[in-house]
């Protein structure tokens, strides 16, 4: 395997992260308040499918964004009035909203379109389109660095960015801000929270919120940056391999850039290589397509360790003395 | 201007005075359940003030109340003479009233700083609020002799350095009222002494303290005046200085109790339990029984006293039948010298019992009821096998209603209703169901963990009786309790446990709670610290 090949899967690697950064790390703020939240996938798939139609009528990548976002934050909030406002379970609710987005997509993108439930592809403005960062040709063919800068830096979408510097920005406002503080209080003893005279849930409300936002970009970027408008059932499960990032991350932003670059990558080479060959054994297309989730059960059963989610989560809180 | 409570028993906290806290006819209904019924309640600033009661009535609604979680439905209070409305715990807080919950409040897996500062931050950044509160930290340990790591995570934390941390929350928040809901019942005697200084220092300084207890030493021990409840009412208020404990007693629960057990001297028989050598190391590889040796004869009772979390938990789990999963055992037990296997199909709850194992255990409301289901289901769990509650493949329902309709009866559980589910019922009643489920079995030896924990002094005196009365009938017992009073009280011999070993073994009636107290904190009564003293006897 040459260079340039390498170069080529990680810049791929970059690109398919992305989404499952920003959905890692928006489970990562729900998850953390202590609601657990099974609906990423269908966030990210409402997201998609707003950004992609608003995109596609506008012409406006910036306006597709928007939209993506409410339409993530809309179900978002249905989902933190099922599970904090009525106490539901939160499973039930984040299946329902999977479920809903899926149909819904399709219906309202049949109506709208008459494409089949996809979106008129989106071209120019209407995308985001790639950024060469500075200096990223005079450097182009300095050996090593030339190509990690050039090739892997540079020349991916602004929503690349965005999802990179949500790690360590997470991660301060995690530990070093007094939201952060509470935040992580509220999903390990929401009644220390309370106790201290700080409302649960209006906390608990701000992380669904955040966690509507983070999917909302997520979704959008599958639409309108990585592709060129929105197909049914986009996200293929990326919501769920999210989460299971998430689990492997064990709840921790700079965790969680490394457990979805390592997805990234599988799907990355997976892609680069429908069939793999190494020597006498050659792996199939369909099997290196299924490789990511086959990884992702793997990892979920043996090799995460003990991984503890926050003590709360999950549960309803309810005053108790 | 005060309202006099009107009580015979109330002394001078009257009008004119300085009030801490003052409860205007505060009335609190659940339901049908009427929790409090119309307190007056006048706290002097600067005393500590008891309230004292059995379980359910009514202290920790009240308490509640005071920090905003519940709204009483009528009446008002009084904050240092003025009238406050407490919507919420952060109303509370503003009012200068710091609350220790029996179970504590704090983030487990946050540094005691964090768990200080949470919802008392100076700003929105973490920094110069943690540096303020490691400064204000020390001054507080110097203080009141309350030292703690700032930087320890609570929960490698023991349960008195946890509390300390609680209060070290309140004094942060500059709370001038502080209450505590039964601060004891985790302590060793030491902690609790300890306890009771820093509270004194608190008191000294013009902090109001308000003690909620069930124990009647507490109150007499530290507190200036003392309310008693019953029934959701105060019953009376009077100065410490001015009553005894068994005034105190009688006006808990309304007439007169025995605090003793009356029990006639042990009949010993032919040995029923023997431990030899037993060890367990659980998940995590650390050894929870050191090597325990342990007999009991028949017609008596052996009370293992101890500070929770010493081992006593596992010994009774692995006789019962049900030790941690994950863990590792040795030694030898036997019931009436046949050999019991350790693990294995042989070594499950139903093997145990049809060994002659009857057990009422620590946790009822987890080990010993399913919560959600009628009591009659639940007289007759662990024994379901039994042939009259069976006929062919079926459960025999109509015989086990009937079964569980006569030991409600002569467990005098309240309501005596069969359908009704365990978790409608009072700790006390709970408690009647399963010790009547295991008594009633007849069993060689009953294992017994904290029979009344959360139970009031009506039931406890009945409990306890029905124990004396196995015992009496030729039968073993073990009893584990963290209540020292029950077990001076109910013991024949008392086996003192600490980190995994019998410290020592005492007749009930030649051993002083100091010793026992000492035994307990791993300490010989007359040496130093026992370092590693393998399952050391006197």
């Amino acid at each position: 395997m040459d260079v340039m090949t390498v170069v080529q899967i990680l810049d791929s690697t970059v690109r398919l992260m992305t989404p499952l950064l920003l959905a890692c790390l928006a489970g990562l703020y729900s998850e953390r308040s202590g609601i657990f939240d099974i609906g990423l996938e269908g966030k990210m798939l409402m997201a998609a499918f707003s950004a992609g139609a608003v995109a596609a009528l506008t012409g406006s990548a910036v306006l597709g964004l928007l939209a993506g976002i409410l339409g993530s934050l809309a179900l978002a909030l249905v989902h933190g009035l099922a599970s904090i406002t009525f106490r539901g379970n939160q499973l039930i609710s984040g299946v329902a909203i999977n479920l809903f987005a899926g149909g819904f997509t399709v219906l309202v993108g049949q109506k709208l379109f008459g494409l089949g439930g996809r979106t008129p592809p989106v071209s120019g403005n209407a995308r985001f389109s790639e950024i060469t960062l500075p200096g990223a040709t005079a450097i182009r063919d300095v050996p090593v660095i030339g190509p990690i800068y050039s090739e892997i830096i540079s020349g991916h979408s602004p929503l690349v960015y965005l999802a990179l510097l949500a790690v360590p920005l997470t991660w301060w406002v995690l530990y070093r801000t007094r939201f952060g503080l509470r935040l992580r209080a509220v999903g390990e003893n929401p009644a220390s929270v309370d106790t201290a005279g700080i409302s649960v849930t209006r906390l608990r409300y701000s992380a669904v919120m955040i966690c509507g936002v983070l999917c909302g970009i997520a979704g959008a970027y599958m639409a309108i940056s990585l592709s060129a408008g929105f197909v049914k059932d986009m996200t293929a499960g990326r919501g769920y391999i999210a989460l299971a990032a998430l689990i492997f991350a064990k709840w921790r932003p700079w965790h969680a850039l490394g457990a979805t670059f390592l997805f990234g990558l599988l799907e990355a080479i997976s892609n680069r290589f429908p069939q793999l060959h190494l020597g006498p054994i050659t792996l199939s297309e369909s099997f290196m397509l299924t490789l990511p989730y086959i990884l992702t059960v793997v990892i979920l059963a043996g090799f995460v360790g003990r991984a503890i989610p926050p003590r709360a989560g999950g549960e309803p809180y309810v005053k108790e003395r | 201007m005060a309202v006099q409570p009107e009580h015979p028993t109330s002394p001078q906290i009257a009008a004119g005075q300085d009030l801490a806290i003052e409860l205007r006819g505060i009335s609190k209904a659940f339901g049908a359940v009427q929790a409090n019924k119309s307190i007056d309640l006048a706290v002097r600033r600067g005393t500590i003030h008891g309230i004292i009661g059995e379980n359910g009535a009514g202290k920790s609604t009240l308490m509640s109340i005071l920090y905003g979680f519940y709204r009483p439905d009528e009446g008002e209070i009084l904050i240092g003479g003025q009238p406050v409305a407490i919507t919420d715990s952060r109303a509370a807080i503003r009012a200068g009233i710091g609350m220790v919950f029996q179970h504590f409040k704090l983030v487990q897996n946050f540094t005691v700083l964090e768990n200080v500062i949470l919802g008392a931050e100076d700003g929105a950044l973490l920094r110069p609020s943690l540096a303020r509160a490691r400064g204000e930290l020390q001054r507080l340990a110097r203080d009141y002799e309350m030292q703690v790591d700032p930087d320890e995570i609570v929960e490698e934390l023991s349960v008195g350095h946890q509390q300390r941390v609680e209060i070290l929350k309140a004094l942060y928040r500059q709370a001038d009222i502080l209450i505590l809901d039964e601060p004891t019942g985790v302590l060793t005697p030491a902690e609790a002494d300890h306890l009771f200084r820093v509270l004194q220092g608190l008191r000294d300084e013009g902090k109001t303290i308000i003690l909620i207890t069930h124990k009647l030493r507490e109150i007499m021990k530290i507190t200036d005046n003392v309310s008693v409840m019953r029934r959701g009412e105060i019953v009376g208020t009077v100065a410490t200085a001015d009553t005894n404990p068994t005034a105190m007693a009688e006006m808990m629960v309304g007439r007169k109790v025995i605090l003793k057990v009356d029990k006639a001297p042990a009949r010993r028989g032919a040995p029923v339990l023997e431990i030899r050598g037993l060890r367990m190391v659980d998940d995590a590889g650390v050894e929870r029984l050191r090597g325990i040796d342990l007999d009991i004869r028949a017609g008596e009772i052996l009370g293992i006293a101890g500070v929770a979390g010493n081992g006593q938990s596992q010994l009774l789990e692995i006789l019962g039948g049900f030790p941690e999963v994950g863990s590792k055992l040795s030694g030898r037990i036997a019931v009436n010298g046949h050999e019991l296997p350790l693990d294995g199909r042989g070594a499950d709850g139903q093997a145990r019992r049809r060994a002659g194992i009857g057990h009422v255990p620590e946790d009822r409301q987890v080990e010993g009821l399913i919560m959600d289901f009628d009591a009659w289901e639940n007289a007759a769990f662990g024994y379901h096998d039994a042939p009259e509650y069976n006929r062919g493949l079926l459960m025999d329902n109509a015989a086990i209603r009937e079964d569980a309709r006569g030991k409600m009866a002569r467990f005098d559980v309240r309501p005596p209703d069969v359908e009704l589910a365990a978790r409608n019922f009072s700790g006390g009643n709970q408690q009647k169901i399963v010790v009547a489920r295991e008594i009633e079995r007849n069993p060689d030896l009953l294992l017994v963990g904290q029979p009344t924990r959360g139970v009031d002094i009506g039931a406890i005196e009945f409990i306890h009786k029905r124990i004396v009365e196995l015992r009496d009938a030729g039968k073993a017992v073990l009893l584990v309790s963290v209540e020292l009073d029950e077990i001076m009280a109910l013991s024949d011999r008392i086996a003192v446990m600490f980190d995994g070993r019998i410290m020592g073994e005492r007749l009930p009636e030649e051993a002083t709670t100091t010793a026992l107290g000492c035994l307990m904190a791993g300490m010989e009564p007359d040496a130093g610290p026992v370092q590693a003293a393998g399952g050391a006897r006197t």
